[in-house]
């Protein structure tokens, strides 16, 4: 019995330490050392200088520079969230009410895009939002005056709410097929108006799903750049436009200040998954 | 899987007779509008593309005539070549790896009560929810810590290039192989492998023969998954490939950042074709899973 177990105890260290040291040294590591990184000085020519300093930190919550990008970037992933909220539920609700064939099929529809190339479709943006591009074409052949897209800030929510939608229609669709149809019926008996059916029943318990649905959109908005380098110009700074500077384009590049700012990314978002985790251990119970 | 055949779909309860004169129908043209636009603005980035990469305008935003030119050029195009081959090797070694290590890690994981098993889980599924530039720096910032360790106490000289880019593909792929896998694993009837067992197939012949076919479709679902993440990934293969190592996303990128023209359109065609017959393949697996 003794040797059973000692061969289940070995079995499952066979199977779990490489994976898991792979994680720890490529993983983890790597993040504790942009911690140790934040606390150093910079060096002169790249890399980081052996001596500690919390003036990073310091120069990240004084320096307009900083606190723009990031007042910028949580502006602009509050809005980029608020808006795929707001197209994605109804088409959500549109899927779940089709036969299941059509589900399939519909659902699959959503996701095929997010299986090309990332860059790649906003690329194709960039054709399309052209001033002499297909929008402005059609504009034109309808008599109404070209409008400047590309390379504003209008432009770069626009990709970004387009990068994220599908990320924010699967786990509304998940919360909806489990939504109880007759409890719509319930409440329309009782006396609710539309609205009130959908504001008081059907949105409280499907709320799980845009909650998720949020931080799957939220958390990669807070750090992207290359929507807003292609389609919004490189006009306004973002945090992953700062640190994208910081670690490969200045001369010299400044790490340890690249760090602070990546570790404080990371920080801002601890605090919204605990709030986030804390808000749907309620909701279930 | 549930077979359509046998299970009737049971939730066209809000389809009911007189839930349009109580007023809780949801308007279905109104949604359907909705949702049709959505797929239009899906998709139109994907066809526009498609069809520019045929234009003989050297801009490739107008439509003057068709073309095959672009598609002709990057046939000689050596840099391009040399891109896609890296690409093609990072995103098959990545897998590889990944894998192997994220199947292994499912199976413990669903397999196994340990002690720090929920810690485990946590920091298993953290490569999926961490933003992919964090991940780009403190890699890019690790890789320079260990050369410099390397340099320092043992003379070696090492540089970032295409093992750097392979190492940092696996860390975020691996997490995705395991949520798939686990996935599959967590359908499976137990009672196939103690049957197994009972007729006195060892433990690995009941792997062998039972669970790896039965959790293939699953592990197959997760390599695709990391090939295509390897494939698209250009943020942290920007970060972390050397000077040497040119990937084909991070010189589309190079290249779009300069100027349109429908050379790119082509590639990303071409691009495209090969993400769809990727997920034609995966959706081929999971048919025959059924």
């Amino acid at each position: 019995m003794a040797a059973l177990r000692r061969n289940e105890r070995a079995r499952l260290t066979g199977l779990l330490s490489p994976g898991l040291a792979w994680v720890l040294l490529f993983f983890a590591l790597p993040l504790l050392i942009i911690v140790l990184y934040s606390f150093l000085a910079p060096g002169r020519f790249g890399g980081v200088e052996w001596a500690t300093t919390t003036k990073n930190y310091l120069t990240l919550f004084t320096s307009s520079v900083y606190l723009n990008a990031y007042w910028r970037s949580i502006v602009i992933s509050v809005l980029t969230t608020l808006i795929t909220v707001l197209l994605a539920y109804p088409m959500a609700l549109f899927i779940v009410q089709r036969s299941r064939r059509w589900r399939t099929i519909l659902l699959f529809l959503v996701l095929l895009p997010f299986w090309t190339n990332f860059l790649v479709r906003t690329y194709a943006w960039m054709i399309i939002l052209n001033e002499n591009g297909v929008l402005n074409m059609a504009l034109r052949s309808i008599g109404l005056p070209p409008q400047k897209i590309l390379y504003t800030e209008w432009a770069t929510l626009f990709g970004l709410v387009y990068g994220e939608l599908p990320f924010m229609v699967l786990p509304i669709y998940t919360s909806l097929d489990r939504f109880d149809f007759r409890l719509l019926e319930a409440s329309a008996d009782l006396g609710a108006d539309r609205w009130r059916s959908f504001l008081r029943v059907m949105l409280p318990l499907t709320m799980p799903g845009v909650v998720a649905g949020s931080v799957l959109v939220f958390i990669p908005t807070i750090g992207q750049f290359v929507v807003s380098e292609l389609l919004g110009g490189a006009k306004v700074d973002y945090i992953g436009n700062l640190l994208q500077r910081l670690f490969l384009r200045s001369n010299p590049p400044n790490w340890p200040l690249g760090s602070a700012m990546a570790v404080v990314v990371m920080l801002i978002l601890t605090m919204i998954i605990v709030l986030y985790f804390r808000g749907t251990t309620e909701d279930d119970r | 899987m549930s077979d359509p055949e046998t299970t009737p779909d049971v939730r066209p309860v809000y389809k009911a007779p007189g839930l349009e004169e109580r007023g809780i129908s949801w308007r279905t043209w109104l949604l359907g509008a909705e949702a049709a636009l959505m797929y239009v603005y899906l998709f139109a980035p994907i066809v526009v593309l498609v069809i520019f990469s045929f234009t003989s305008d050297p801009f490739g935003i107008r439509w003057t005539g068709f073309t095959l030119n672009w598609y002709a050029k990057l046939l000689s195009n050596t840099r391009l070549i040399d891109a896609t081959i890296h690409t093609l090797t990072v995103a098959t070694l990545s897998t590889l790896v990944a894998t192997v290590l994220g199947t292994m890690l499912a199976l413990a994981m669903e397999r196994y009560r340990f002690r720090g098993r929920s810690a485990t889980d946590t920091l298993l599924y953290l490569p999926i929810v961490i933003p992919e530039i964090v991940l780009a720096v403190a890699l890019l910032s690790f890789f320079a810590f260990a050369f410099n360790l390397a340099e320092s106490l043992f003379g070696i000289h090492m540089q970032q290039g295409m093992a750097t880019v392979v190492i940092a593909h696996v860390t975020f792929s691996v997490a995705f192989v395991v949520v798939t896998v686990r996935t599959s694993l967590r359908g499976f009837d137990q009672r196939l492998e103690e049957a197994a067992m009972d007729l006195g197939a060892s433990r690995f012949q009941t792997f062998r023969r039972v669970t790896f076919p039965l959790i293939l479709p699953g592990i197959i679902g997760g390599a695709l998954l990391a090939f295509t993440l390897s494939l698209d990934d250009f943020i942290i293969s920007l970060f972390v490939a050397g000077p040497g190592t040119l990937l084909l996303p991070v010189e589309v990128y190079n290249r779009v950042k300069r100027s349109v023209t429908p050379e790119i359109n082509a590639i990303s065609t071409l691009m495209l074709l090969f993400s769809m017959a990727l997920v034609g393949l995966s959706q081929l697996v999971q048919r025959q899973k059924r």
